[in-house]
């Protein structure tokens, strides 16, 4: 199934692994930076609406 | 008719604004971002797994031709996320509209990334190709350059405490760097004594990489283009929510 990289095989699977591991880690970094935010939005809203109501 | 017509036209214009209302945004955003998200990750693993598996080597290049797939995307879309950046920086400045300077400041790191892989993928293609994993050529340099704008530009954002102060600066910060990345288009066209090829995709056919290169790495672009839309909605609704937390916040404290 692996394509014959020939003389250059390093390089190929280097710009590979190092390309997909900084895209899944800023896709990884943006979910859970938005999660964070979403969670702490909905505890200070829902408070607000407890000490309102 | 010609009442009507400026009526129609300027309630065009006023339906494009709608967008820059953040529940409006949110709205549309939401129903938007799980379809860029699917296809987004069907194109790259498509484009990736044709051009890693599936194309043949190149005669000269041998197998780092299958860099191209990473190495132009992402080039392409470092440019333009900064020339998108300067759009709504623009609009920011001209209009006041938050959504847009936030959009502006979420679409940053991704463009970050964007260079860093471009710059990365480029160095460990040039080494076995040109003999050198970095030379001072006009269209290398420019693109550094643009990289470290982005730095400062995330920085700038981090550093500023009032939210429209930091908007307007980064605002103008942005217009300065948007003349490293034009100039990492096009600074191959006017200095010529640098390493770096021209484009490697334009509409003039003859210039073109060949087809069995070229199919699939239409298909990585567009991975790259709609992964783009989606990390930057994403990223926009998030710091549209930080914005409202931090004003119910402040509120508190005042209360």
């Amino acid at each position: 199934m692996m394509p014959d990289l020939g003389k250059y095989a390093a390089e190929v699977a280097a710009a590979y692994i190092v390309s997909i591991v900084l895209i899944a880690g800023l896709v990884w970094a943006s979910l859970r930076r938005g999660a964070k935010v979403r969670a702490e939005l909905r505890r200070v809203e829902a408070r607000r609406g407890r000490s309102d109501g | 008719m010609q009442q009507d017509r400026g009526a129609l036209k300027s309630r065009g214009m006023a339906s494009l604004w709608e967008y820059a209302n953040p529940k409006r945004f949110m709205q549309v955003s939401a129903v938007l971002l799980p379809w860029m998200a699917g296809l987004s990750a069907l194109c790259l693993v498509v484009g990736l797994v044709w051009g890693f598996f599936f194309t043949p080597d190149d005669f000269r290049q041998g197998s780092t031709v299958k860099i191209i797939y990473l190495h132009v995307p992402s080039a392409l879309m470092a440019i333009n996320a900064w020339l998108m950046m300067l759009v709504t920086s623009l609009i920011w400045l001209i209009r006041r509209h938050h959504v847009s300077a936030l959009a502006a400041r979420a679409a940053a790191p991704v463009g970050l990334v964007m260079t860093v892989i471009a710059l990365a993928t480029g160095a460990i293609w040039g080494q076995p190709m040109w003999g050198t994993w970095w030379a001072w050529d006009p269209r290398l340099t420019s693109f550094l350059i643009l990289g470290l704008f982005y730095l400062g530009y995330i920085a700038l954002w981090e550093a500023v405490e009032n939210a429209d102060t930091a908007a307007d600066l980064t605002s103008v910060l942005c217009l300065v760097g948007s003349v490293f990345a034009v100039l990492s288009r096009y600074a191959v066209l006017f200095w010529n004594q640098g390493l770096h090829q021209g484009a490697s995709l334009s509409l003039d056919k003859e210039e073109n990489v060949a087809d069995v290169f070229y199919h699939p790495l239409l298909v990585s672009i567009a991975g790259f283009v709609l992964l783009f839309v989606a990390l930057v909605l994403l990223r926009t609704r998030t710091e549209i929510r930080q914005r409202r937390l931090q004003a119910l916040l402040n509120r508190e404290r005042m209360a």
